[in-house]
């Protein structure tokens, strides 16, 4: 057991230390930090509010993350395919599954510390007005999940391909459905041409519907158990695949 | 474990039909035999012929299709990490992380090896000398030239001094000093474990090797030593002979005339030159050097170079792996 933690943590510090080494985690910080301030302050209206809250810089968060995690992700397994490494990473006495958990772990907390870098954002309403601390935290927490949940769709498609804009469009088309099938219109077209069971089923995959109510403060374990057990299927699907058909 | 084997002289790799096929077409096709320690194995053979196939079922990078390998008795494909951890393997082309540093990849392999820190930093002083990449331990291996990579590549493979070293063309586009200095290491470390290097160049198992295999299309053609390779050749043991003032044809009817010799060649000439350059092939086993010498002597030849033939072992390697092919 400590072995396997030895050796994950071994993969983690050697993803988080590339991530420094290249200007890609840098871009990343950047982008995402003035797209979240653009979307939170002018499309959203933050100043036009009567109340100081974050509620419109978290809405957005879907969107960014949509089309952020994947560019972030597609390295992640289609590189280590194109340069050949992933020949140098799997014959080293290390197991696939801990070599997908570290390169998770190390992409996920990378960002953690692009949302942490946020926090100007909450201070600025705290300043603003008094928000509700509570609140914002519990949607912290949602948009890390959400985050883990689109980096391990990324991670996983990353590995069918040696081909980063392959793994990049996939990543993005699949994630856009799990946010999709929230929406009212997608439901309902749901319900036109689907069994009532299953108009359950898709509105319960949504990362919308699981995303929200943690944004309006109600942390509810059905939630947090969602985005970990989907977290967990693509994480396994990602060792299945690369286990399978490491030298493809 | 593995030490023990090592002085008991158990086999530390063996191979057991081992077959790979891809879609339908086979690229490893029941390949079976064995390698003992102190072995300095040449896997030779053409291009595609199965060679990284092999090495990449060996280190438990591709599962087989049929048949299995085991490392330091460790079945590779039931314990993979058993048998990993007794092999350094340099995959084709030294793949290295490009943005790492050739530090921070040797700290990297030694804690994915799992190795204690003061002797992880004790082996890497050690590697780091012996492939002479000191100058560059800081630099960004995108930077580094082709020999540097491929030394960085070597010292990940050795520095946790394996019993089983697997290196796919550890010289491949390296200049023919940098060939002699990876072969100059090879050499170094050949006392004390089992290596299996593949190659395309035929002087190189000469150079380094204590057993050649040949591969083609899949399946082992040669097994034995260089020297037997070489001993395969057409040309082997034929004796060189060239005369000066002399007609073609009365020296090679004199020749044909020796009960030892089977026949004899002529072979093209500087024309300026006139001299004539024949070669007399044995009719069996019997030495040859001495009816000729005697010969020439007896008919007062002008001899300018006389020589025994070693053989060609491109000659060789040419008919082994075309011979299958004519077979289809
Ligand atoms: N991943 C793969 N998928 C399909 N065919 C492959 C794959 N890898 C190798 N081959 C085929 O297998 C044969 C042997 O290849 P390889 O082992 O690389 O040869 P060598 O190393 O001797 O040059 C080649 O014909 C090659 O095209
Ligand atoms: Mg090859």
């Amino acid at each position: 057991m400590s072995l396997a933690l030895h050796n994950t943590r071994c993969v983690f510090k050697r993803e988080l230390q590339g991530y420094f080494a290249t200007p890609v985690a840098y871009v990343f910080l950047v982008i995402y930090l003035i797209l979240a301030g653009v979307f939170t302050w002018y499309l959203g209206g933050l100043y036009e509010q009567d109340q100081a809250d974050l509620t419109p810089f978290f809405s957005f968060q879907p969107w960014l993350f949509l089309a952020l995690i994947p560019a972030l992700a597609m390295r992640l397994w289609a590189e280590e395919r194109h340069s050949g490494t992933i020949e140098l990473l799997l014959t080293l006495p290390i197991s696939p599954g801990q070599a997908v958990l570290g390169k998770f772990l190390a992409a996920w907390l990378f960002v953690g510390v692009a949302l942490a870098l946020t926090v100007g954002e909450w201070i600025t309403v705290a300043w603003l007005g008094g928000p509700d601390h509570g609140v914002i935290a519990t949607s912290y927490l949602g948009t890390l999940l959400l985050a883990g949940a689109f980096l391990a769709i990324g991670a996983c498609l990353s590995a069918l391909t040696r081909n980063q804009v392959v793994a990049f469009v996939l990543s993005i088309s699949i994630g856009f459905l799990f946010i999709l099938s929230g929406y009212p219109a997608v439901l309902e077209f749901a319900e036109a041409v689907l069994p009532e069971f299953l108009v359950g089923a898709v509105q319960q995959m949504s990362f919308l519907t699981h995303f929200n109510g943690m944004v309006r403060g109600v942390i509810d374990a059905r939630d947090v158990v969602f985005f970990l057990s989907l977290i967990g299927v693509f994480l396994y699907a990602n060792t299945v695949i690369i286990d399978s058909k490491k030298a493809d | 474990m593995a030490q023990k084997r090592h002085a008991l002289k158990l086999p530390m790799i063996e191979i057991q039909q081992l077959t790979k096929v891809f879609d339908t077409r086979p690229a490893v096709d029941q390949v079976t035999f064995t390698v003992r320690p102190g072995e300095v194995l040449g896997f030779l053979g053409p291009n595609g012929a199965g060679k990284s196939t092999t090495m990449k079922m060996l280190t438990g990078f591709l599962p087989p299709t049929s048949g299995g390998a085991r490392i330091c008795g460790h079945e590779v494909t039931e314990d993979p990490i058993a048998a990993q951890r007794c092999i350094g393997y340099l995959p084709e082309g030294a793949p290295l992380y490009p943005d790492m540093t050739p530090a921070s990849l040797l700290q990297f392999v030694s804690q994915a090896r799992s190795m204690e820190r003061a002797h992880a930093r004790q082996r890497t002083d050690e590697v780091v000398a012996l492939v002479g990449i000191e100058s560059v331990m800081k630099q960004r291996i995108d930077t580094l030239s082709k020999g540097f990579k491929r030394r960085v590549g070597l010292a990940a493979a050795i520095l946790h001094d394996p019993q089983v070293l697997i290196l796919d063309e550890p010289t491949d586009g390296l200049d023919p000093n940098q060939k002699e200095e990876v072969r100059k290491l090879i050499r170094s470390m050949a006392q004390d474990k089992v290596i299996v290097l593949s190659t395309h160049i035929l002087e190189e198992v000469e150079a380094v090797c204590t057993r050649a295999i040949i591969i083609s299309e899949g399946r082992v053609l040669f097994d034995g030593t260089p020297a037997e390779l070489r001993a395969r050749s057409t040309t082997h043991g034929a004796v060189a002979l060239h005369l000066a003032g002399t007609q073609a044809d009365a020296a090679s009817k004199a020749l044909n005339g020796l009960a030892e010799v089977e026949r004899v060649e002529v072979l093209a000439g500087d024309p300026d030159e006139d001299l004539v350059r024949l070669r007399a092939y044995g009719a069996g086993e019997a030495p040859l050097l001495q009816p000729i010498t005697d010969l020439a002597r007896n008919k007062n030849w002008d001899v300018r170079h006389l020589s025994v033939e070693r053989g060609s072992l491109d000659e060789v390697f040419r008919t082994i792996t075309t011979q299958t092919g004519a077979q289809k």
